[in-house]
C-alpha cells in the first residue's frame, strides 16, 4: 500500500502518531472504594467518603480491577510487572476531591506489548505498546447549567482506568483508527473495558508530530486531549498533521503543547502551552503498599483468558474453511463469533458462513437489532438450515421462512408445516406439472429444440412458479431435460 | 473531691468495676474540672459533656450487671486530628469550619467500643504541625506546670500539647494523641506524663486527619505506663480500611508491664550526645542509664551513624506528603469556603483564609521539594536517608534489644520564649525523629524535674512490633523514678 503522506509545497510530510488511549477497567466498584463504578446514576450518587476525599479517607485497591489490569496485559501480549507501585499526580481542579490523581507513575503494572492491526488492503502492521498503567478518574465539571456557577458530579471519581500507551509507530489516520478498533475488540474479548466511546469508556489522547519523508528522528509533537471517537482521531490526525506542515513550511516552528479537537469546526486549538503545563509533582503514594502480585496468580488469569480475536480468527479459518475477510467479520465482536459457531458446528459450515453473512445480516440490519437481542437465536438457524441440507425445503423457500421467524419467532419446521412448504421430491407430480408447460408452450419447445438454450431457464421458472417454488430445483431441472429431448 | 483525681485509669478501672464510685460520678467530677480549669488551660477545643453524661449512664448500667468492656466507664479525651461522627473535628484550623464527620476514625470507634467515654475534642497544633502547640487557630495550651520561680505561661510540647496538658491536669484519665516526628513523646515529656508512638501500622490511620501518610501514627497518652498500655490495647489492630494496618494479633500489653529488663541489652547512641546537649538532659539520661544496669540491664554503647540527617530529612519527607494530603481542603467540597471570581481565585482566599501561617509555611516547602527538577535533589535524597537510618536501627537491633536517649533537647520552655526563626523549633524533634523515619516503637516516661521544677521526659526506642519490650524497660524506669510530682495546675489540688 501506498504510504500515508501529506504533500506540502516544498514535498512530501509523514506523520508520527502515539496514543493513550484511556480505557475504563470493568468492574463493580471503583478503584479505591466500594462506591458502584456503573455508568449513569443521578449526580453524586455513586459516591464515597472516599471518593469525595474526605479529611482521613483511605484508598484501598480494589483486586477485581488488578486481575483486569493483568488480563489486559496478557491480552496484548505484554510484560506483566509482578512489583508495580501507586503514584499520586498532584493538581488543582475542582472535580478532583482529593487534589490529586491516584496514578501508576514510576512503576507501571504493565510493560512493553504489542497490538496487531489489519489495514484495508489486508497489510499486517505491529503497534508497540510502551506501558500500561492503572488510575482513579476525576470527577465531571458541568459549566453548562448556570451562567455563573459550576456542578460537579463525582460519580466518575475515583473508577479506574486503564492507560493504555503506544509507541509513536503510527503512520496515518487509518493505522490510529485501525488500533483503536483493534483495542477495543481486545478489551471487550477479554471483558476488561465495554469499549463505549459514546458514555466516555475509551478516549484518547493522540500525540501527532510530522516529519520529512525519510527524516531520522522526530519534530516537536502536539498532544490533542479527549478525543473520544474512532473518527475524530482520525479526523483530529489529520487536521493535525496538515496545520504542522503549513507551520513548516511557512518557515515557523512548532511549540510543544497540548491542543483540543473541535469536531464541528474540524480544526485543533491550544489548551495550554508547554509554559502552562502543570508540574504534577508526582510522588510515591504513601496511602498504598507497592503492589506486589504472585506469578501463579498471573499464570492462574492466563489460563483462564478467553480466546483473543487473532487466535480465535485462525481457527475458524482452519475449522470452518471461511476466508480471511470472512472471519474478520465473524470475529469482530466475540457475540456474532459465538453465534456463527453455534450454527456452524456439526452443519453444514459453508452454508452457514453464507447464511449468517448474507440474510441472518439482512435481517438484524432491517429489524436494528444486534446479535445479542437477535429475534431468530442460533439454535432456530441451525434448524433453518439443517431443512435445507436434507432437502426438506429449497434455498428459496428458506429466505422466506426465516422472514417468518423474524416476524413471529416460531420455529422454521413449525413454519415450514404451517404453510405447507415442503420441497416437492415426487417425480410424478413434477413430471405432470412439466408435461402441461410443455404443451402450453409449444412454441417455445420448438424454438429450444432449433438451439435456443437459454430457454431452458424460461421452462425452469416456469415449473417453479407452477409448483410455487416447492420443487425440487434439481429434480426440476433433470426431469425437463428428460422429457424436452423426448 | 481530690481522691477521683487520685485515680489513675487502671484504678478507676477497678473502682467501677467493684462499684466503688459510678461512671456518673467519675465523668462528671471530671466535666466539672474541665469547667473549672479550661477556659485557662485551653487544653480542648470542643467539650462534648451532654454526650458524656448520657454515656456514663449506659455504662454504669453494664456495669451493674458486671458487663461493659475494658474501658467501661472511663473519661478520656481525644486529639482533634480523629473524626468522630456526630462531633465538630477540626485539626485546630479554621479551613475544616464547622466540619462535622459523618464518620468515625477506627481507633476512636475501638476505644468507644471497649466503653472509654469522650470528654470532648483536643486542642493541637494546626494539623498536627508544630511542637509547641502554638500554632492551633483556637488559641495555644498552656502546660499546667510552672517553673518554681516563675508564673510565665509553659508551652505543653506539640502538636499532641491539648492531650498532655488535659492528662496532665487530671481532666481526663487518658487520651489520643498521633505522633508524626515526636508528636506524642515530645508533649508527654514537657507536661510529665508518658505517651507511646507504636510500631507504624499497628494503630489504624483510618479517620485520622492526615499530616505525613507514611509517619503518622496514633497512640495512648496517660500518667503511666499500665493506662498507656490498657489503651493501646484497645487501640491497636489490623483495619482494613487503612491498607498500610499490619496484620499482627494485639498481645495483651499490660501482662508485659513486669517482665523486667534483668539480661535485656540496652543501647546508648553516641550520636545523641549533640553538641551544647543541656547538662540537665545529660544528667536525667545518665540517670535512666543507672536505673536500668540496677535493674539488671547491660547497657552498651552504640552508633547510630545516620542520625544527623534525620531531622532536615523528616522536614523534607514529612512536608511534602503534608503538601499532598492538605490539596483536599480547598473550599469546594467541606469546611470553610471563602469564594472568588474563578475557581482558582476561591482556592487562593480559601487557602489564603483558612491556614495558618506554619501550615502555609509547611505546604509551601513540601510543594517546593517535590517539584520538577528538585525532586532528586530532595525527596529522593530524604527517601535515601530514611532507608540508612532504618538500616542504622535494624543494625543496632542485632547486638540490643532496646535503646534509651532523651526525649527533648530541653524541658518546656516559656510562650515567649518560643524561637522566631521556624527552624529553631524544629531542633525539638532531634531525638524522636529518627524513630518515625524508622517506623520503630518509641515511648517517653517522665523521669525527674529540671532545676526549675519542669519535668524531663526519657525515651525507649524498640524493635519493630515490640512493643512489650518497651513497656517492661519503661516500666523499671517509671519505678525507679517514681514519679510523683502534681503540676501546678490540677484538678486535685483546690484552687
Amino acid at each position: 500500500m501506498s504510504a500515508y503522506r501529506i504533500t506540502g509545497e516544498t514535498g512530501e510530510w509523514e506523520v508520527i502518531v502515539g496514543l493513550e488511549v484511556h480505557a475504563q477497567i470493568v468492574s463493580q466498584s471503583k478503584l479505591f472504594s466500594g462506591a458502584s463504578a456503573e455508568y449513569g446514576g443521578e449526580p453524586n450518587t455513586h459516591v464515597s467518603l472516599v471518593d469525595a476525599g474526605f479529611p482521613g479517607m483511605l484508598p484501598v485497591l480494589n483486586r477485581e480491577c488488578v486481575a483486569q489490569a493483568v488480563r489486559t496485559g496478557l491480552g496484548l501480549r505484554a510484560q506483566i510487572n509482578l512489583f508495580s507501585r501507586f503514584d499520586r499526580k498532584n493538581y488543582f481542579y475542582a472535580d478532583l476531591p482529593t487534589g490529586y490523581q491516584i496514578s501508576q507513575f514510576e512503576h507501571p503494572i504493565v510493560g512493553k506489548g504489542t497490538v496487531e492491526i489489519e489495514l484495508s488492503d489486508g497489510e499486517i502492521r505491529h503497534i508497540g505498546v510502551t506501558r500500561m498503567h492503572m488510575e482513579q478518574d476525576a470527577g465531571k465539571s458541568i459549566h453548562d447549567q448556570d451562567p455563573t456557577r459550576s456542578f460537579i458530579d463525582l460519580n466518575r471519581a475515583g473508577v479506574a482506568l486503564m492507560e493504555i500507551v503506544s509507541e509513536p509507530d503510527i503512520r496515518s489516520p487509518e493505522e490510529a483508527g485501525a488500533y483503536i478498533r483493534k483495542l477495543r475488540q481486545i478489551l471487550r474479548y477479554l471483558g476488561t473495558c465495554d469499549g463505549n466511546m459514546e458514555e466516555g469508556s475509551m478516549r484518547a489522547d493522540v500525540n501527532v508530530s510530522v516529519r520529512r519523508e525519510g527524516e531520522e528522528g522526530y519534530r516537536t509533537r502536539c498532544e490533542i486531549k479527549n478525543v473520544n471517537s474512532v473518527r475524530f482521531v482520525m479526523q483530529a490526525i489529520e487536521v493535525e498533521a496538515q496545520r504542522q506542515v503549513d507551520i513548516w513550511e511557512s518557515g515557523g516552528e512548532i511549540d510543544q503543547e497540548t491542543r483540543l479537537f473541535d469536531h464541528v469546526k474540524g480544526e485543533t486549538r491550544s489548551l495550554r502551552t508547554k509554559e502552562d503545563a502543570h508540574d504534577y509533582r508526582y510522588f510515591p503514594e504513601p496511602d498504598l503498599l507497592p503492589l506486589v502480585i504472585e506469578q501463579s496468580w498471573v499464570d492462574e488469569l492466563k489460563a483462564a483468558l478467553p480466546e483473543l480475536p487473532e487466535d480465535k480468527r485462525a481457527r475458524l479459518e482452519k475449522e470452518y474453511g471461511v476466508s480471511r475477510y470472512e472471519s474478520g467479520v465473524l470475529t469482530a465482536e466475540q457475540s456474532v463469533a459465538d453465534f456463527y459457531e453455534t450454527v456452524a458446528r456439526g452443519a453444514d459450515a459453508r452454508l452457514a458462513t453464507n447464511w449468517i453473512l448474507g440474510d441472518f445480516f439482512a435481517a438484524l440490519n432491517r429489524t436494528g437489532r444486534t446479535i445479542e437481542d437477535s429475534p431468530v437465536s442460533a439454535e432456530s438457524l441451525r434448524e433453518l438450515l439443517s431443512l435445507i441440507s436434507d432437502s426438506t425445503i429449497n434455498g428459496k423457500i428458506a429466505k422466506e421462512v426465516l422472514e417468518d421467524m423474524v416476524e413471529t419467532g416460531e420455529k422454521a419446521s413449525v413454519i415450514v408445516d404451517r404453510k405447507g412448504l415442503r420441497q416437492v421430491t415426487d417425480t410424478g407430480a413434477i413430471e405432470a406439472a412439466i408435461n402441461d408447460i410443455l404443451a402450453a408452450n409449444a412454441d417455445k419447445v420448438a424454438e429450444y429444440k432449433s438451439g435456443k438454450d437459454k430457454l431452458f431457464g424460461f421452462f425452469v421458472g416456469q415449473t417453479m412458479k407452477a409448483m410455487k417454488g416447492k420443487a425440487n430445483p434439481a429434480m426440476v431441472n433433470e426431469l425437463l431435460k428428460k422429457l424436452l429431448v423426448s | 473531691m481530690s481522691s477521683v483525681f487520685n485515680y489513675t485509669l487502671a484504678s478507676a478501672r477497678e473502682a467501677l468495676r467493684a462499684r466503688k464510685i459510678s461512671a456518673v460520678e467519675l465523668v462528671d467530677a471530671h466535666i466539672d474540672a474541665i469547667e473549672r480549669l479550661d477556659d485557662g488551660l485551653n487544653s480542648f477545643i470542643t467539650r462534648t459533656p451532654e454526650q458524656a453524661r448520657l454515656a456514663a449512664k449506659e455504662a454504669d448500667a453494664l456495669l451493674a450487671k458486671g458487663e461493659g468492656g475494658s474501658l467501661c466507664g472511663l473519661p478520656i479525651g481525644i486529639k482533634d486530628l480523629f473524626a468522630t461522627e456526630g462531633v465538630r473535628t477540626t485539626a485546630a484550623s479554621k479551613i475544616l469550619g464547622n466540619f462535622v464527620p459523618p464518620y468515625e476514625s477506627t481507633v476512636t470507634a475501638n476505644l468507644k467500643r471497649d466503653g472509654a467515654i469522650s470528654l470532648g475534642k483536643l486542642n493541637l497544633d494546626e494539623f498536627a504541625m508544630g511542637s509547641t502547640n502554638l500554632t492551633s487557630a483556637f488559641g495555644g495550651v498552656e502546660n499546667p506546670w510552672k517553673r518554681r520561680d516563675s508564673d510565665a505561661k509553659l508551652v505543653p510540647g506539640g502538636s499532641s500539647g491539648g492531650s498532655a496538658a488535659a492528662v496532665a491536669a487530671g481532666l481526663v484519665l487518658g487520651a489520643t494523641g498521633t505522633d508524626t516526628g515526636g508528636s506524642i513523646r515530645q508533649p508527654a515529656a514537657f507536661c510529665g506524663i508518658t505517651g507511646i508512638k507504636p510500631t507504624y501500622g499497628r494503630c489504624s490511620r483510618f479517620g485520622t486527619i492526615a499530616f505525613a501518610s507514611s509517619l503518622d501514627q496514633a497512640g495512648p497518652m496517660a500518667r503511666n505506663l499500665q493506662d498507656c498500655a490498657i489503651l493501646l490495647e484497645s487501640m491497636a489492630g489490623f483495619d482494613p480500611k487503612d491498607s498500610t494496618s499490619v496484620n499482627k494479633p494485639v498481645p495483651h500489653y499490660e501482662a508485659a508491664l513486669g517482665r523486667g529488663v534483668k539480661g535485656l541489652k540496652v543501647g546508648i547512641p553516641k550520636e545523641y550526645r549533640i553538641d551544647g546537649l543541656p547538662a540537665e538532659i545529660e544528667a536525667i539520661w545518665q540517670q535512666g542509664i543507672n536505673w536500668l544496669k540496677e535493674a539488671g540491664a547491660e547497657v552498651v554503647d552504640i552508633s547510630l551513624p545516620h542520625t544527623k540527617y534525620g531531622l532536615p530529612a523528616y522536614y523534607i519527607a514529612a512536608l511534602a506528603e503534608a503538601s499532598s494530603n492538605l490539596a483536599r481542603y480547598d473550599g469546594v467540597r467541606f469546611g470553610e469556603r471563602v469564594s472568588g471570581a474563578s475557581l482558582d481565585a476561591l482556592y487562593e482566599a480559601t487557602r489564603a483564609a483558612g491556614f495558618g501561617d506554619e501550615v502555609k509555611r509547611r505546604i509551601l516547602l513540601g510543594t517546593y521539594v517535590l517539584s520538577s527538577g528538585y525532586y532528586d535533589a530532595y525527596y529522593l535524597r530524604a527517601q535515601k536517608v530514611r532507608t540508612l537510618l532504618q538500616r542504622d536501627f535494624l543494625k543496632a537491633y542485632e547486638t540490643v534489644d532496646i535503646i534509651l536517649a532523651p526525649t527533648a533537647p530541653s524541658g518546656a520552655f516559656a510562650w515567649d520564649e518560643k524561637p522566631t526563626d521556624p527552624v529553631q523549633v524544629y531542633l525539638n524533634d532531634v531525638f524522636t525523629v529518627p524513630a518515625s523515619m524508622a517506623g520503630v516503637p518509641a515511648l517517653s516516661v517522665p523521669a525527674g524535674l529540671d532545676s526549675r521544677g519542669v519535668p524531663l521526659g526519657l525515651q525507649l526506642i524498640g524493635r519493630f512490633f515490640d512493643e512489650e519490650a518497651l513497656l517492661a524497660a519503661g516500666s523499671v524506669l517509671e519505678k525507679a523514678a517514681s514519679f510523683t510530682h502534681r503540676p501546678t495546675i490540677h484538678a486535685g489540688v483546690s484552687a
